[in-house]
């Protein structure tokens, strides 16, 4: 840097060179800085898990310099959270959710960052692919990997082979899960049958143009289906057509399995990540990772009443059992 | 506080004095209370970001941007001067509309533009750091804008409009058509508030649906800041106590965020933020009753 500031910045760091001797006593102390763009239970979740993570690699009490902030919603403050984080240049930045993340990485080109609860990074334009991106950011998305939520289908109901899916075609993310289910499900000897619901009123009017036609109704996220749940499992329990979500939250309230997203465990996976740039890693050289750890949600009374009975193997390892 | 964050904050406010000059337009010289703003700012966020994702030039898409924010503001007026809807309600109606039209242009709801170029990537030199530079040519932005604006209001058609806000009946009296000052001030302020909206995604890393959240309460309160401490009668103090309101608002949310040490925590921001600002509003009327004071 040429510029009079960036002469001032280099006096600082020669001041902060000859106090070195000084600040070796707490040689091993990192400053980790997180920021969220709204304060939800997922993303709050997200936020402990990480701190958890961090302390579990002995980085707590004095060893941690610590500081979190949430744009409350305001993406004008999430650039403003951005800007002094890189400012007080921490030894990590953790950014949670896609507006933040976008702040943080349109800030810096130099200081470690780690996001978290980023569905697609690459849309994002945060990373360039899945490998190492060789820049200052890394981190962990939270897309769900079809195969394994087929995978699940599979388990719960083996002889399974047409699955039915009710969606909103207007919804970005439902869409991008039919297409890729159309190619997905036909290597795994099964095939998809689609219903549109561009309305929440059409849910279950969708869900019963698919009685008779599928083995068992899928559902991702889309906010349509979510909204009016109720709908679909009173279609499913009528006429003991098989319901398996995507999130965890949609068993309590009649799905009979999902194997969804634990945000606490999520932001682990990403205080684990922090934890390898912190003890030296290079932030380009770690990839992204996707949600290694989903837990299993199993509601027997949903099963009993839809017409299915749940493996002892499935119960066994799941993580929550409803009745 | 450190230099990256002052700066930061002065990028924002710089950004935030646009919204803040489109809001006197309407608020203050128009009598419009507008809330399209909401809308606006998202418009032009969106348009700029769609455009340069597709590939035009970053100038071009940020003129576009600005003029789709004149258009959102010209059919608020429409809605109030031939239709007759109430003007607080036209303008509500509008943002509220804004919002699905914003993810029809968008297609999704976020378009990062961190990999594209922009504006401020090519207005900036080699040798100077981004964080300097954005700050740097959005002064300049807002420079022209205010100057301009300035200038405006001072030729025939620009008194037309502050006539038209202060007293519309003696304004028709006189011969001014009032319907067409109304269209016509909206669509520049809001064009203002589009033209913010495109140099927020350029600089702020893309368009996110939710951007527009809180933008009028933002610029009300720049403007209102920017009053007390500079009040003002000549149009051009007038608007460059807005301008520099924007910028103090964005001073106080960067003071707030570092004011962990006195034990506040993430979620008090907002909180900080108010009594910040109230804090400034009180200032000049303690000054005033203690002047009073020593007179009596």
């Amino acid at each position: 840097m040429k510029s009079p500031i960036g002469k001032w910045l280099s006096l600082g760091a020669l001041a902060l060179a000859l106090a070195t001797p000084f600040s070796n006593v707490v040689a091993e102390t990192k400053s980790v800085a997180a920021t969220a763009i709204v304060e939800h239970p997922a993303l709050d979740s997200v936020r402990d898990g990480v701190r958890a993570a961090l302390e579990e690699a002995g980085y707590s009490g004095d060893k941690l310099k610590w500081q979190y902030q949430t744009a409350q919603g305001n993406t004008a403050t999430a650039a403003q959270i951005a800007r002094k984080f890189v400012g007080d240049r921490p030894d990590v930045i953790v950014a949670i959710a896609t507006p933040s993340a976008q702040a943080v990485v349109a800030s810096t080109k130099s200081v470690p960052v780690v996001f978290a609860a980023v569905t697609d990074p690459l849309a994002a334009q945060l990373v360039r692919s899945w490998d190492a991106s060789g820049t200052n950011v890394t981190g962990v998305s939270d897309e769900l990997e079809l195969d394994r939520q087929m995978e699940l289908v599979k388990r719960v109901l083996p002889n399974a082979t047409r699955v039915g899916m009710v969606y909103n075609p207007g919804e970005a993310n439902s869409v991008v899960v039919v297409e890729r289910l159309r190619e997905l499900l036909p290597t795994m000897g099964m095939t998809l049958v689609e219903a549109a619901a561009p309305r929440t009123v059409d849910v279950g009017s969708a869900a019963r143009s698919l009685v008779g036609k599928v083995d068992v109704i899928y559902t991702n996220t889309d906010n349509n289906v979510v909204s009016a749940y109720e709908s679909l499992v009173k279609v499913g329990t009528d006429t003991k057509t098989p319901l398996i979500a995507s999130d965890t939250d949609s068993v309590a309230r009649g799905a009979i399995a999902a194997l969804g997203i634990d945000y606490y465990q999520h932001g682990v996976q990403a205080g684990k990540v922090a934890v390898r740039v912190l003890q030296g890693e290079a932030p380009g050289s770690i990839a992204p990772q996707k949600t290694g750890e989903l837990s299993l949600y199993v509601n027997r009374s949903a099963a009993a009443a839809q017409g299915v009975t749940l493996s002892q193997e499935l119960l066994d390892s799941a993580a929550e059992i409803i009745d | 506080m450190s230099l990256f964050s002052l700066f930061g904050a002065l990028e924002v406010g710089l950004i935030f004095s646009l919204v803040a000059l489109g809001v006197f337009i309407s608020f203050r010289l128009l009598r419009f209370p507008d809330l399209t703003v909401d809308g606006s700012f998202p418009l032009g966020g969106a348009v700029c970001a769609v455009l340069i994702a597709n590939g035009m030039d970053p100038f071009l898409a940020t003129l576009i941007a600005t003029l789709a924010g004149a258009l959102a503001g010209m059919v608020t007026a429409v809605l109030n001067v031939h239709l007759k809807i109430m003007d607080l309600l036209a303008s509500i109606l509008m943002m509220i509309a804004l919002y699905s039209i914003n993810l029809r242009i968008m297609g999704r709801p976020n378009i990062p533009l961190i990999m594209e170029p922009t504006m401020f990537s090519i207005l900036q030199p080699q040798w100077l750091a981004d964080y300097i530079a954005r700050p740097l040519i959005l002064l300049m932005v807002v420079l022209v804008a205010k100057v301009l604006l300035d200038a405006y209001f001072s030729t025939r058609q620009g008194l037309a409009i502050r006539a038209t806000g202060s007293n519309p009946r003696m304004s028709r009296a006189q011969g001014v058509n009032t319907g067409a000052m109304v269209i016509l001030g909206m669509a520049i302020s809001n064009a203002l508030v589009g033209l913010a909206g495109a140099m927020f995604v350029q600089t702020q890393g893309g368009a996110d649906i939710s951007m527009g959240i809180g933008t009028i309460v933002i610029g009300l309160a720049a403007v209102i800041i920017g009053e007390s401490i500079l009040p003002a009668r000549r149009i051009i103090f007038l608007t460059l106590a807005v301008v520099i309101g924007a910028v103090i608002y964005r001073f106080f949310i960067a003071l707030a965020l570092n004011s962990d040490f006195i034990g506040l925590q993430a979620q008090d921001l907002n909180l900080i933020t108010a009594v910040l600002v109230v804090i400034a509003l009180v200032i000049p009327l303690i000054k005033q009753r203690l002047t009073r004071r020593r007179h009596t």
